[in-house]
């Protein structure tokens, strides 16, 4: 079975350096066509920043390139270019929102936290030589992952936005700690599952058609459970409480290859959800809304269905090809730059364009299962399909709440959504994987010499 | 700026957008429908004997589930490769039982069937409750008992 593996691999070696490249200035050139199309579509003209814009995340990209050549030489080619087209069209579409007057919204803002996180993700890939330095930290970092998560909650520190406690206040900042919380946590999940999982993986009783795990073996699953309900509870939390739970499921499943954890983990999260709902108001608000979100009564009430709502209308009047940029109405959307940057980006894009855009977060997500495929050792393939499974779970919770296909819980859409704390965390998932892929993909050291019991290898 | 214009601005820029998704799948076409140069074409050919055996169909067994013994909840995943049991350290069901031999016994695939055959163990392998004499295929979900041993094939 190695054997085939590592045949397969034989004609990813290529380094498509070249490939990388062009990827990336036609990325930067689509991201500066959009940023034209902005200012065409307003007011007819070419914005006059638009050189100053487009040029400054050209030249971001271009760093991220070179540190990237230099330290991981034999990454995947193309996660860095799709990272950067979704990373510009939220950059262009913060612009736009900004330009149509609605209060909180700023490019310029979003553009230097973009700077800050390929400064990050520089960082990791210089200081991060190798990725299995992380299975050392394994409990360091889950303590840290899970004081992260507390962090809003204490008392001076916290502060509670938009009604929910998940932020932190330093001076004049206010970071989300949980964004950094899911990296460390992914990273405590990968080791602690390398180590565990041959005893989570043992087959108990049997139950119609599968193999349950031991009672005993239930503890790591309930006390993730509990921790998200926590975060339900006490953070007010839906997106990240899902996220987390989610995200350990996925992890146990690769891990140990058995679907009665997944069954487990989605009867664990109903239970929870439906006592949530009937215990907390807030939960039982979202549910009421996705039901039936055109109610009157509850388009009408404070905190009700009218955000989705609008966000539906401008998914409709963009129809299949969209208004256009600059063209739309994204100002009738409230918070349209952050949790519903994606219905105001579908009122200008379309369908269409809509469905580019996904099929570029799931060929992100793909550049990293396949890392995970490639990878030798399983700590790797643990954390490469635990943060890939993450970004694509993070993508499907908060399209799937502004379209109504599920409950409406406050996530950010990565990369696009205006936010520093969560641009900054998932330009480090990005580099972790470049890591990753970069170990995956390097050849396997050549023996310098054939004969003798002793053989000289190079690295 | 007239609404033509801007119609076909937007109609390319959409058009542009899912070039640039084409491209990116183009790069990665490796990964989809293999190399289209010969030598690693023919260095992918090896694998694929090896690759199959991995999708058994349906009925046939394709775990080996310990139910009962100091090993009890194990499973391997059957494939092609033969299964040897017994206290060698070579084995691929290692037991640490005063009563196995060292190879003690073999389970292989021969047409679609699992086979057991035991390897001249002293203290034998029982096939539901008769002794194996000679190789004698397996059927679902019977037990065969080594030592304080029983395995069974499941789906």
């Amino acid at each position: 079975m190695s054997n085939a593996v590592d045949v397969a691999a034989v004609p990813m070696t290529a380094k498509r350096r070249g490939a990388q490249l062009v990827m990336l200035a036609f990325a930067v050139a689509i991201v500066m066509v959009a940023y034209a199309n902005v200012g065409l579509g307003i007011n007819g003209q070419v914005p006059a920043g638009m050189l100053a814009y487009g040029l400054g995340l050209g030249g971001l990209m271009l760093a991220a390139y070179f540190v990237l050549a230099r330290f991981a030489p034999w990454a995947d080619p193309l996660i860095l270019p799709l990272v950067t087209l979704v990373n510009g069209i939220g950059l262009v579409m913060i612009y736009r929102i900004e330009l149509s007057g609605q209060p909180g919204a700023s490019a310029g803002n979003q553009l230097f936290w973009t700077a800050v996180g390929v400064v990050m993700f520089s960082a990791t890939l210089i200081v991060l030589r190798d990725h299995r330095a992380l299975q050392r930290m394994t409990y360091t970092a889950g303590f840290v992952g899970l004081a992260l998560l507390i962090l809003p909650l204490v008392p001076f520190l916290g502060r509670e936005i938009n009604g929910a406690r998940i932020w932190v206040g330093i001076g004049g900042f206010s970071i989300q700690p949980g964004e950094f919380a899911k990296l460390a946590l992914v990273v405590f999940f990968a080791g602690y599952l390398v180590a565990k999982r041959d005893v989570l993986a043992l087959a108990g009783r049997r139950l119609l058609f599968i193999d349950l795990p031991r009672a005993r073996d239930l503890g790591p699953v309930l006390i993730t459970w509990g921790v998200s309900v926590g975060v339900l509870v006490f953070e007010k939390d839906l997106g990240t409480s899902l996220l987390l739970f989610g995200a350990f499921i996925a992890m146990l499943y690769i891990a140990t290859q058995r679907t009665s954890w997944v069954l487990i983990g989605i009867l664990l999260f109903v239970g929870g959800a439906l006592a949530a709902g009937q215990v907390f108001d807030h939960v039982q608000n979202r549910f009421q809304v996705f039901l039936d979100p055109s109610d009157p009564a509850l388009y009408d009430k404070i905190g009700g269905s009218f955000q989705l709502l609008q966000g539906l209308f401008a998914f409709g009047s963009g129809g299949i090809l969209g208004t256009g940029l600059g063209q739309g109405h994204p100002r009738e959307i409230p918070l349209s730059f952050s949790d519903f940057i994606f219905a105001a980006t579908g009122e200008e894009l379309g369908l269409t364009g809509l469905m580019a855009l996904l099929m570029v977060y799931a060929l992100i997500v793909e550049r990293g299962l396949r890392t995970s495929i490639a990878a030798r050792d399983p700590f790797s393939k643990l954390l490469a399909g635990g943060l890939s499974f993450i970004l694509a779970w993070q993508v499907f919770i908060i399209v799937g709440g502004v379209t109504n296909l599920i409950p409406l819980t406050g996530l950010v859409t990565p990369f696009m959504s205006q936010g520093g704390s969560a641009v900054l965390a998932n330009w480090i998932l990005i580099a972790l994987l470049v890591r990753m892929s970069d170990a995956a993909r390097r050849p396997p050291p050549q023996a310098i010499q054939d004969e003798g019991l002793t053989q000289v290898f190079q690295r | 700026m007239s609404e033509l214009t801007l119609l076909l601005i937007r109609l390319a820029f959409l058009a542009v957008l899912w070039f640039f998704v084409i491209a990116a799948v183009g790069v990665i076409r490796t990964d989809l429908f293999g190399s289209n140069s010969p030598a690693p074409a023919a260095a992918r050919k090896p694998a694929k004997p090896a690759r199959q055996p991995a999708k058994p169909k349906k009925g046939e067994p394709k775990q080996l589930v310990v139910t009962g013994g100091p090993l009890q909840g194990t499973i391997i995943n059957l494939t092609e490769t033969p299964i040897t049991i017994g206290r060698a350290n070579d084995a691929t069901l290692v037991l640490s039982d005063d009563y196995a031999s060292s190879r003690h016994a073999r389970l292989f695939p021969q047409d679609g069937q699992w086979i057991v055959e035991d390897l001249g163990s002293t203290n034998g392998t029982y096939l539901d409750r008769s002794k194996v004499t000679r190789p004698t295929p397996v059927h679902l979900g019977q037990p065969i008992r080594i030592g304080k041993t029983v395995i069974e094939l499941r789906k």
